[in-house]
């Protein structure tokens, strides 16, 4: 049987049936590369103060509720005020030069602009407070924060990672006044963990797991 | 991507593919370039935190403001909710009486104009950006040109003032220049029934309703339930009174179908003139007509001599209330029959209107002479007699009758100064145009319609740099600028007599918090003047012409600063269902004898304007035939993109007759041939049988439970172990007001989509009303419509991905982001309640960003919505209870429809508790849920409209 088409004809026709393919290729790419965070877990942020929250927190032992003061009753943690680095830093390091944005913010009355180590995509809507009521502990999500000279991510913030913890949290939760604590929690015998679980009335996982849990 | 796809293209065309394959190549480069232009990553986001934090300003936790916005001078109280310092969303103020909760959807709608990025920005002079300082350079002169002519060319128009600042201001300028003049322009208003009351009081005198204990009420063509200042309280007072024993009894006589006749227990399709026979019918059997009016035997003689019947039995608890479209004479007759039916000062009360105090000699103060109308002003300007005009959120150049020629008298005005939200009509024909800061962005006072202070707070600077009028008065008074905020402390100061500044403030703080400064006195009633009441009525109307056209307030664009607010214009019009659009409406009959159809376009003429108008046409079952009823606000040809080149201008065609701007004329009717599409969103308005709205007899309402059993089901049932959540909807209730749509599209970011697409049913509106015609005489029924969330939900099963399901709570989510865009929940919901983002909307608009709501999704393009029951609300009302360690209570979660209802028509809560006000309601003999032999379940029940046979005024009934 003769041939339908030459050579060179064939490798075109090849090549055709070779672009659906590469744009599939594309378009997936592409998607994982939209849905990717810009920042990466373990890498750290730049800020435009090189905050150490193991100076602050693994050094001087500051709680983390006198920087994100609303961690407790509202859905934002609270980023501190210029105000509140200044009630140590009007009198500690006051002429660092690493300090001068801080100066140079209460001065203009403009905001410092730090750069997002935690980014949850817009149709999550997660609550601090909700999560810190019910045992769960700063460190369970943030890390070792008091061993971070720079902060940086654990672990990136998937679906699959929350879930890991609202399908059980039952081993997963603190007393509340451990709350903040950054060494790990002791073990708890079997009587006093059904004590805490009884005293934190944690919702049916059922309910934790529902959509409307987290997306509005 | 093009430069890899298009070499390839390129070479398919060399090798003589044919060129159908090369579209689809090109085709296939194009959509992928647009895809990858669409695309981007999430951009790196900054944390701002506050420099030094507000006590209470979380970012997070919403602060609600308590503010009055202005409703044609009165103040309807509201909170204004903020994030962070951005107002986001209005509700209404339970302490304030014209409030009580409830906020419409006007006032609901200010926080889109709030944020409207077309709101005019610098003064301007001759069309040319001006500054301030040159302003009041200008003024200084100009001003002291008046100083020396004591005032006389100095006029002063301004929309109703209730405020007792800027009256009192006004009050030092009359007393600064004596020969100065204060007028007043309404639009909205109704000359009609202030020359009548005028007449009979001998001052401006407002009637103030109580339907609390109103037993029969007769609304001729009024406009009760709003929007207007009183509307939202006197659809609550009504309501109450409907639930009451005995049960209330509404008439309504109509020239278009308007919102009382929803409620009526009779309504009759009546011309304006008709209606005036009627009440000469009444006001003769009654015996308060001079003139004995000639009894006209008629099919009308029995009906109104029942009607009569009913009023006078219910002496002292009736109401007779005539509304804009009636002439002077008919408003004195129902003052007269009022007077008669005993209900002045139980159901109506006459309040006079506040006037710009006037010092006295001897230090005291008396009050100024009423400000004038506009006519006298017109005539002022044609006569030369005005130097200087100065106009105060007033556009009389667009909305002021046709036959005055407004912009022609202003064009001999020497200085003329508009000030205003918009760039309007009257700016671009002023000299001078100053930016008016928003009710929300300035300091000012209010009193409501039964004369309740509050004031009006700032919630946000000024975002386009505009001022407030008490700056600009003061500048005028003083020629000095004091801020807005210290005007109103001093006039409360003052009134308050206060010398002591702890107490001061502390009764200051306690004003602005609840948003109510002092109760209205209970007993300031003006006597009526006996002499006018029982003078000669004038010369009744002459014979009637065939056509009358009456201009009526649009139901949602009830003010020119409204024009532009996309949420009013695609609000559906609740008869109509048009959006976007004004129409010529008319019924049935008149439409037959002339041939038209929807949208067909006619011309109208008067004799006075040989060249009228033209007009689409949109015919209403229930309209008056020989009526063609013109709403006002629309043919805008400035004021904001949104607002212009929409409908027709039917000011054109309104008369003037002795000062009052009419609010009916004669008209010729012509077709043209001409078509205009509209967009509307219900087509089909007839019950086809299904039921969707049903009513029962008054006595089966408290009969045993009558809803349908429940179908067997293939699915297992559903087991719940902690609330379920449902929702009733008393459509006994429901007046149609579309207050609960606004709410629904501010709190869950709905964007508005445009004419365009409306017109393709694209509308997003989670919440819509639903208006069905059931019966011949026009009294329609409404319904509100969104997501039923039902157990067995049909949604639910059709969708590939499981973006829809069911949780725990037996809420029906969407989940935006596993939604991929099949609509085959869409097409499988027996409602039509589901939602397509065809597009990016909230991209086109430019202040989404700053007024979401930042508790919900703003959805992306290829998305399914629907109403999630305001998941949000249950979320934040779930959190605070567990946090506070106790189990959700009844009333933690108020859905955004159910808090802004003025009649409580909407309820929410958990079904699963039996003590709960939505289990109590759903109980209710008359609960039953729409398309039950779907055996969809729905978890939203509608409780069926009361039709109490006694009330009726039909034939049948009278023996």
């Amino acid at each position: 049987m003769p041939q339908l088409l030459e050579r060179s004809e064939v490798l075109l026709v090849k090549l055709i049936l070779l672009v659906p393919v590469a744009l599939l290729v594309l378009t997936v790419a592409g998607m994982v590369w939209r849905t990717t965070s810009p920042v990466e877990p373990g890498v750290a942020v730049p800020q435009p103060i090189p905050f150490s929250h193991k100076h602050h927190v693994g050094d001087d032992g500051i709680d983390c509720r006198y920087c994100h003061t609303t961690v407790e009753t509202s859905a934002s943690a609270g980023m501190p005020t210029t105000g509140i680095c200044l009630s140590c830093h009007s009198q500690l390091f006051r002429d660092a030069p690493a300090l001068a944005p801080l100066h140079e913010s209460m001065q203009s009355g403009k905001p410092i602009a730090w750069n997002r180590v935690y980014d949850l995509p817009d149709f999550v809507f997660f609550n601090h407070s909700i999560h810190v009521n019910k045992g769960v502990a700063c460190v369970s999500c943030h890390g070792r924060v008091d061993r971070m000279p720079v902060l940086v991510r654990q672990q990136a913030p998937d679906m699959q990672w929350c879930l890991d913890c609202h399908r059980d949290p039952s081993g997963r939760v603190v007393p509340l006044d451990h709350i903040t604590a950054m060494e790990s929690f002791p073990a708890l015998s079997d009587a006093q963990a059904e004590q805490l679980l009884q005293s934190l009335r944690l919702e049916d996982p059922r309910r934790l797991t529902d959509c409307s849990t987290c997306h509005r | 991507m093009r430069r890899l796809v298009a070499p390839t293209a390129s070479t398919a065309a060399a090798i003589g593919v044919d060129g159908g394959r090369r579209r689809v190549l090109k085709l296939m480069a194009a959509s992928a370039a647009l895809a990858g232009s669409g695309c981007g990553q999430p951009p790196p986001e900054k944390i701002r935190p506050y420099v030094n934090m507000p006590e209470g300003m979380a970012p997070g936790d919403p602060v609600f403001y308590a503010s009055t916005l202005l409703r044609q001078g009165c103040g309807v109280g509201v909170l204004v909710e903020t994030e962070s310092g951005r107002p986001i969303k209005i509700e209404g103020n339970p302490a304030h009486p014209a409030s009580l909760g409830a906020a419409d959807a006007q006032s609901q709608a200010a926080i889109l104009t709030l944020w409207d990025p077309e709101r005019s920005r610098t003064v301007m002079r001759g069309g040319q950006p001006s500054t301030w300082t040159t302003l009041l350079d200008s003024l200084a002169t100009q001003m002291g040109q008046e100083a020396a002519a004591r005032g006389g060319g100095l006029r002063l128009l301004s929309g109703p003032v209730s405020s007792p600042t800027l009256l009192a201001q006004i009050g030092e300028i009359l007393a600064r220049f004596p020969e100065a003049r204060w007028h007043v322009h309404d639009p909205a208003g109704c000359d009609a029934a202030k020359h009548a009351a005028l007449q009979l009081f001998g001052g401006p005198v407002q009637p103030l309703y109580r339907l609390e204990h109103a037993h029969t009420v007769l609304s001729l063509d009024a406009e009760l339930f709003g929007p207007s200042a009183d509307g939202l309280r006197n659809a609550h007072d009504f309501m109450n009174a409907r639930r009451g024993e005995p049960r209330a009894r509404m008439y309504a006589l109509e020239s278009t179908p308007g919102l009382c006749g929803a409620v009526a227990d009779t309504r009759i399709a009546l011309s304006p003139a008709g209606m005036e026979a009627v009440l000469d019918m009444i006001a003769s059997q009654l015996g308060v007509s001079d003139a004995m009016a000639e009894q006209r035997p008629g099919p009308q003689a029995a009906w109104v001599s029942r009607l009569c019947t009913r009023l006078s039995a219910a002496h002292g608890a009736s109401a007779v209330i005539p509304g804009h479209s009636l002439s002077s004479r008919a408003h004195l007759l129902a003052w007269r029959i009022n007077t008669r039916l005993g209900n002045l000062g139980r159901t109506i009360h006459p309040i006079a209107q506040r006037l710009p105090p006037a010092p006295l000699a001897d230090g005291t103060h008396d009050a100024a002479p009423a400000p004038e109308g506009l006519g006298a002003l017109v005539q002022a300007m044609h006569d030369g007699d005005v130097q200087t005009l100065l106009m105060l959120d007033v556009n009389p150049v667009y909305d002021s009758p046709g036959a005055l020629d407004f912009a022609r008298g202003l064009s001999r005005v020497a200085c003329s100064i508009h000030m205003g939200l918009y760039r309007d009509e009257t700016a671009h024909a002023s000299n001078w145009h100053i930016p008016m800061a928003h009710e929300l962005e300035a300091w000012s006072d209010a009193r409501s319609f039964d004369g309740t202070a509050s004031l009006v707070q700032p919630v946000i600077a000024p975002l386009y740099g505009g001022l407030s009028a008490h700056e600009v008065l003061d500048m005028l008074a003083h020629m000095r600028t004091r801020s807005a905020h210290e005007l109103v402390r001093a006039q409360w100061r003052n009134a308050w007599n206060m010398n002591d500044a702890e107490e001061f403030e502390r009764r200051w703080e306690e004003a602005l918090r609840r948003g109510v400064i002092e109760e209205a006195q209970a007993d300031r009633l003006v006597p009526i003047d006996e002499k006018a009441l029982k003078a000669r009525l004038p010369e009744g109307p002459g014979p009637e012409p065939q056509l009358i056209a009456v201009f009526a307030n649009d139901h949602n664009i009830v003010s020119c600063n409204q024009a532009n607010n996309a949420w009013l214009q695609e609000l559906p019009r609740p008869y109509t269902k048009i959006t976007w659009d004004n129409a010529a409406l008319i019924g049935p009959a008149t439409a037959g004898r002339h041939g038209l159809r929807n949208g067909d376009v006619v011309s109208l003429t008067s004799a006075d304007k040989p060249d009228g108008l033209l007009a689409p046409v949109w015919i209403v079952p229930g309209q008056a035939e020989g009526v063609v009823t013109l709403p006002l606000g629309y043919g805008r040809h400035q004021g904001g993109s949104v607002a212009q080149g929409r409908g027709f201008d039917a000011h054109v065609l309104q008369e003037v007759r002795n000062g009052m701007s009419l609010r009916s004329a004669a008209v010729q009717l012509r077709p043209t041939g001409q078509h205009h599409a509209f967009a509307a969103t219900q087509h089909e308005m007839g019950l086809a049988g299904r039921e969707p709205v049903r009513s029962v007899s008054l006595h089966a309402r408290d009969g045993a439970d009558a809803a349908d059993a429940a179908p067997p089901s293939l699915y297992p049932p559903r087991q719940y172990g902690g609330p379920a959540w449902g929702m009733t909807v008393d459509l006994d209730a429901c007046i149609g007001c579309n207050a609960c749509a606004i709410a629904c599209q501010a709190e869950n970011n709905i964007p508005s989509v445009g004419p365009e697409e409306v017109a393709r049913g694209r509308e997003m509106h989670w919440m819509r009303i639903d208006v069905y015609h059931a019966d011949s005489g026009g009294r329609a029924q409404f319904q509100p419509m969104a997501c039923q969330h039902c157990e067995n939900a049909p949604c639910e099963i059709v969708c590939p991905v499981g973006a829809t399901m069911h949780d725990s709570e037996g809420l029906n989510v969407q989940v935006y982001n596993r939604c991929v865009g099949t609509r085959f929940c869409s097409n499988n919901c027996p409602y039509k309640v589901r939602r397509f983002n065809f597009f990016d909307y909230a991209d086109h608009d430019p202040s989404a960003a700053a007024r979401a709501n930042p508790d919900v999704t703003v959805r992306q393009r290829g998305v399914m919505e629907k109403c999630t029951y305001c998941v949000q609300r249950i979320s934040h009302a779930r959190i605070e209870a567990q946090k506070q360690g106790r189990p959700l209570r009844d009333g933690d979660v108020v859905t955004a429809c159910e808090a802004t209802c003025p009649t409580q028509a909407i309820v929410f809560g958990d079904t699963a508790d039996p003590r709960s006000r939505v289990s109590r309601a759903k109980a209710s003999a008359r609960n039953y849920t729409v398309l039950a032999e779907l055996n969809t379940r729905p978890r939203t029940s509608y409780l069926a409209r009361i039709h109490d046979k006694e009330a009726g005024l039909e034939e049948e009934d009278d023996g």
